[in-house]
């Protein structure tokens, strides 16, 4: 019973993580970027958006300058990266450790800022999760159609084939280095926008919020993934999967407390369940791999270069 | 259409492993000239394709494509003037998306894009009568993602993509070098067609001395970063291997070895 009155709770917080997840879908699965600093940006969304609702902006506003925010912390990367040559995973960590200034300095220096559900109109709340779940399910339709529309645009398709494919997009004339400054920033300002939304469910926005949300987000892609390439290995489908993923994930991890886990465990948790979500894969790979006979074909022979027996 | 000027290069100067790629390259390449390359292991053919590409900087000298000096604008502008197709057939394509999309991409080559739809419905019908001239059956596969094609398929893909926006200048560094002979020999049927067709001024490199010379209308040899023999014409068609050996011999003042060259004699 206890489970089924969380249920609600975790529909809307998970709906949240899962819009997390599909900014770090972008990064992770389609620019091939493991992308730190999201720990950071998704942290900026709350920040912006408290700080705002508590100077008295209206809530779309406050929203828009969170993914705005985010936008920004994205494009930072991104240069450290593309303009600075350093590798994306470093690039990543030291946004999100420049992104912890600048957090603390956005909170006026404090932990943490509260919102007040009843001074301000806020999209959602944990009070009332019927219209959380609505609110943050009408934003993620938003932004599913809007990614939709832009991965088919001849802009989007650079994007796609700048992950896939480096060499033959730079031999197809696309500025990759521009190309994963513009993924970054999409996939940041998305953080960033869950986190403004996160930061209302909860009433505060938090100077250690966000940390480990790359490997929630990691949770939410592997869980959705391995169901939706199942049924349809496309763009949309993939994205629905990653907030299921993302439902999922709050769903097992609500049961889990509920079960007695002490909650210091739970980072650990989240952690687990990414880590047998690559190994299962990667060890059943290599379980299969034994039984096989060993074949020397031609192209293996001539080939030295490795790499590309993945044909 | 291409002019090479006493183009140098060096891997890892200054240490114990530099290694002279590219010694005072010259060459020019008149327009429609279809140039096959081939030359000894470590000789700078693919490195010599790579500077035209602009995939780092020459030490000094110049490369000019049409009038244009291109020494120093980088790869994905200078992509506008060349087809490349590479050795590795898993490199020019999208594993993971559509046959047609990496076809879009390609028909944008040089072109600003925007956020406009990226395939339009009259390139589709486009794209699948060029697939059908392929006859490899892939006309009914424009959706299908380029990742479960096989090498020769997706070699094959490659090309069209370095021709479907006419290329000034079409670069082929080996790139049926890691095919079998059957799908290779297609692959080479291929190129010429397209070659003809669309009168493209063409590098190919070859490990085959055969394929080189049984195409194109000049061959050209290298060694230690310079070319040692350059025959055209007339000279060219008559050429013999055991001809074309004596000449390396006497251009370079050392035996030819290329274990792979030698290999497929």
């Amino acid at each position: 019973m206890a489970f089924l009155n969380a249920l609600p709770g975790a529909v809307a917080e998970g709906l949240i993580w899962g819009l997390m997840a599909i900014g770090v879908y972008i990064s992770y699965k389609i620019l091939d970027i493991a992308d730190l600093s999201v720990d950071g940006s998704i942290c900026t969304g709350g920040c912006v958006c408290a700080v705002m609702l508590a100077n008295g902006s209206p809530v779309w506003l406050s929203v828009v300058a969170a993914f705005l925010a985010g936008v920004l912390a994205g494009i930072l990367t991104g240069l450290l990266h593309s303009a600075f040559g350093i590798p994306a995973i470093l690039a990543g960590i030291l946004t999100q450790l420049i992104l912890y200034s600048v957090n603390l300095s956005i909170l006026g220096s404090k932990s943490l800022v509260a919102i007040d559900p009843r001074a301000n109109n806020l999209l959602l709340h944990m009070s009332n999760n019927p219209r959380s779940i609505v609110s943050a399910g009408l934003i993620i339709i938003a932004v599913i159609i809007l990614l939709w529309l832009f991965f088919y645009t001849e802009v989007g398709l650079t994007l796609k084939s700048t992950g896939d494919n480096p060499d033959m997009s730079r031999a197809q004339g696309i500025n990759v280095k521009l190309n994963k400054v513009i993924g970054l920033a999409i996939s940041n300002g998305i953080v960033a926008l869950a986190g403004s939304l996160l930061a209302q469910y909860k009433g505060s926005a938090n100077i250690n919020d966000g940390r480990g949300a790359i490997v929630i987000g990691l949770a939410a892609i592997y869980i959705g993934l391995s169901v939706s390439t199942k049924i349809k290995p496309n763009f949309v489908v993939s994205l629905i999967g990653v907030i299921g993923g993302g439902i999922v994930y709050y769903i097992i991890y609500n049961f889990v407390v509920l079960l007695g886990l002490k909650t210091d465990y739970l980072k650990m948790l989240s952690a687990i369940i990414v880590a047998l979500f690559l190994a299962v894969p990667y060890l059943k790979g290599e379980y299969f791999a034994k039984k096989q006979p060993i074949v020397i074909t031609d192209s293996s022979a001539e080939n030295s270069t490795g790499g590309d027996v993945n044909a | 259409m291409l002019k090479i000027t006493n183009l140098q290069k060096t891997f890892n100067p200054g240490t114990v492993n530099a290694k002279t790629a590219l010694s005072g390259l010259n060459l020019t390449l008149e327009d429609g000239d279809f140039v096959t390359v081939i030359g000894g292991n470590g000789a700078g053919k693919s490195t010599m394709l790579n500077a035209i590409a602009g995939v780092w900087k020459p030490d000094c000298g110049t490369i000019e494509i049409d009038g244009v000096d291109v020494t120093n604008m980088p790869e994905h502008k200078r992509a506008q003037f060349l087809g490349r197709v590479f050795q590795d057939p898993m490199k020019g394509t999208s594993p993971d998306m559509e046959i047609a999309e990496n076809l879009s991409i390609a028909a944008r080559r040089g072109t600003k894009r925007k956020l406009v739809w990226g395939i339009k419905k009259a390139e589709r019908e486009q794209y699948k009568q060029l697939l059908a001239t392929l006859e490899l059956g892939l006309e009914t596969r424009l959706s299908s993602k380029v990742g479960l094609l096989s090498g020769g398929q997706r070699q094959a893909v490659t090309l069209l993509m370095a021709t479907l926006k006419r290329p000034k200048l079409l670069l082929l560094d080996e790139h049926t070098a890691a095919l079998d002979p059957k799908t290779a020999s297609k692959v080479l049927e291929l190129t010429d067609k397209l070659v003809n067709e669309n009168h493209l001024t063409t590098l190919m490199i070859t490990h085959n001395m055969h394929d080189a010379i049984a195409h194109g209308n000049r061959l050209i040899m290298m060694h230690e970063g310079r070319i040692v023999v350059d025959v055209s014409g007339e000279e060219k068609k008559k050429l013999t291997i055991s001809q074309l050996l004596g000449l390396f011999e006497k251009a370079s003042g050392s035996e030819f070895t290329n274990d792979k060259v030698m290999l497929s004699k």
